[in-house]
């Protein structure tokens, strides 16, 4: 179960990914946060963005039925 | 019994929604049916997107502000009397005097502000475009520099998200008017895997860049600065010297807001997305910045969801039902130069299809910095 939810369906500027990073410096060491976006993009960027700044992919899958991604970072620094 | 609707806030989407209301509701207000407060931090009212052009000196201040009571209809009563508690247990408004202002329905207008102190040493070392004092203060440096490295750092969340790209474009053109283009280094940086949040204004920008020697960092994430020895620290791991750095910080969101326990962790108000109903209450309405919906915070975001919730709350106050919709609309203009511009347009579902930059669309945006009050009067 992630520790927050950011629902950023809909969102093209900011954008999910930004939501994510405003979301991901509030939270503590260990929180795993989930990312809600119906921007396919968001499947690339977002690992992208994980990757470079060191924190851990948990899971990045689409809801076929709503039509949107779940992706879940947990912050490890 | 009257009804009292209290408007908490005083730019474009506290304005816009107290003068719809007030102008449709003239005889209801006359009558003493309807009352409409509006509470103000200040009794004048500052169009923000003009700090731009005051950084580099082609506007003043004063220009693009009036006092607030000649935007309004004469029937609100404009309390310049900053909000200090929202209590929505007892539907009361407190301001600063210590009077308390009953309600029938609120609407939450309340902005949001650029946080220097959310990164240790930003304060001491940068400046801005984001606030009067700050575009200024910055005009003195930008017009009389003579060379070295200039720098732009994003944080999130902000409001205006292409006013970043707008300066590094109108720099990079009055550097070359200045003829020390070749003596100054634009940097600019970006959170994300790309120049800009919207994939369509980066994949616009980027040839710009490569065309005008602009340089850029992405994956710039700014974890500290040294004021003395002038370098910023990513959480990336780079770090970058400056000459003048130009920062936009997180936003946060009142403090009347974050006071009264109604914000998130930023001072955010949680908002239902279409009805803009603060989420949990059924007579407090979200307008603009104030809000925590993940679209753009803008001027042009406001004034959509105004027309949404001044509407909505005419609706209530006649006993009917609200059917308006906000669809996460939002309109910008993209100066991309002293002397072209383009624009973008976008919702919750259809993505922005920015066009090529054009004279024309440069003119439409400096008449709009006029026809600006036409909207805050809520006639445009």
């Amino acid at each position: 179960m992630p520790d927050k939810v950011v629902d950023a369906r809909g969102s093209y500027c900011p954008g999910p990914l930004m939501e994510l990073i405003k979301t991901i410096k509030k939270a503590d060491v260990g929180a795993v946060i989930e990312v809600l976006s119906s921007d396919q993009g968001s499947a690339k960027d977002i690992p992208e963005w994980v990757k470079k700044s060191g924190n851990e992919l948990v899971y990045s899958e689409k809801d076929e039925a709503g039509g949107y991604w779940r992706i879940a970072v947990k912050k490890v620094k | 019994m009257s009804k009292n609707v209290v408007i908490v806030g005083g730019g474009t989407g506290g304005t816009m929604v107290a003068n719809h209301l007030a102008r449709t509701m003239r005889d209801e207000i006359n009558r003493g049916e309807v009352n409409v407060t509006q509470v103000t931090d200040t009794a004048d009212h500052v169009y923000q997107p003009a700090f731009l052009f005051v950084a580099i000196n082609h506007a003043r201040v004063k220009d693009y502000t009036r006092p607030q009571k000649s935007l309004l209809v004469p029937e609100i009563n404009l309390l310049a009397d900053p909000a200090v508690k929202i209590d929505p247990s007892t539907n009361t408004v407190t301001i600063a005097s210590g009077k308390t202002l009953p309600y029938d329905i609120l609407v939450i207008a309340t902005g949001s502000y650029p946080d220097f102190t959310t990164v240790p040493g930003l304060a001491e070392a940068a400046d801005n475009f984001y606030t009067a004092d700050g575009s200024e203060k910055l005009r003195g440096k930008l017009i009389n520099f003579t060379g070295g490295t200039i720098i732009t750092t994003i944080d999130v969340p902000h409001k205006c998200p292409v006013a970043p790209l707008e300066l590094i474009f109108i720099l990079d053109d009055l550097y070359r008017e200045m003829s020390i283009r070749d003596k100054v280094n634009l940097v600019y940086t970006y959170p994300i895997g790309r120049l800009h949040s919207l994939e369509p204004v980066a994949n616009w920008a980027a040839p710009e860049f490569e065309e005008r020697g602009i340089n850029s960092e992405i994956f710039f994430n700014v974890e500290s600065v040294d004021p003395q020895k002038k370098v910023i620290t990513t959480l990336e791991g780079s770090q970058v010297p400056f000459d003048i750095l130009i920062s936009i910080p997180a936003h946060r969101g009142a403090q009347v807001i974050q006071e009264s326990g109604l914000g998130d962790e930023d001072g955010f108000i949680p908002t239902h997305r279409h009805t803009l109903k603060a989420e949990g209450y059924e007579n407090i309405y979200v307008v603009g910045d104030a809000t925590n919906l993940p679209v753009s915070k803008a001027g042009s975001t406001a004034h959509y969801e105004a027309d949404v919730v001044a509407e909505n709350v005419l609706a209530e106050l006649r006993g009917l039902t609200p059917t308006h919709f906000y669809d996460g609309k939002v309109f910008c203009f993209v100066e991309a130069g002293l002397n072209k511009a383009t624009y973008v347009s976008f919702s919750y579902t259809e993505p922005p299809a920015p066009t090529s930059s054009t004279e024309m669309i440069h003119w439409f945006k400096l008449a709009f910095n006029e026809l600006y009050w036409l909207s805050a009067r809520g006639l445009l």
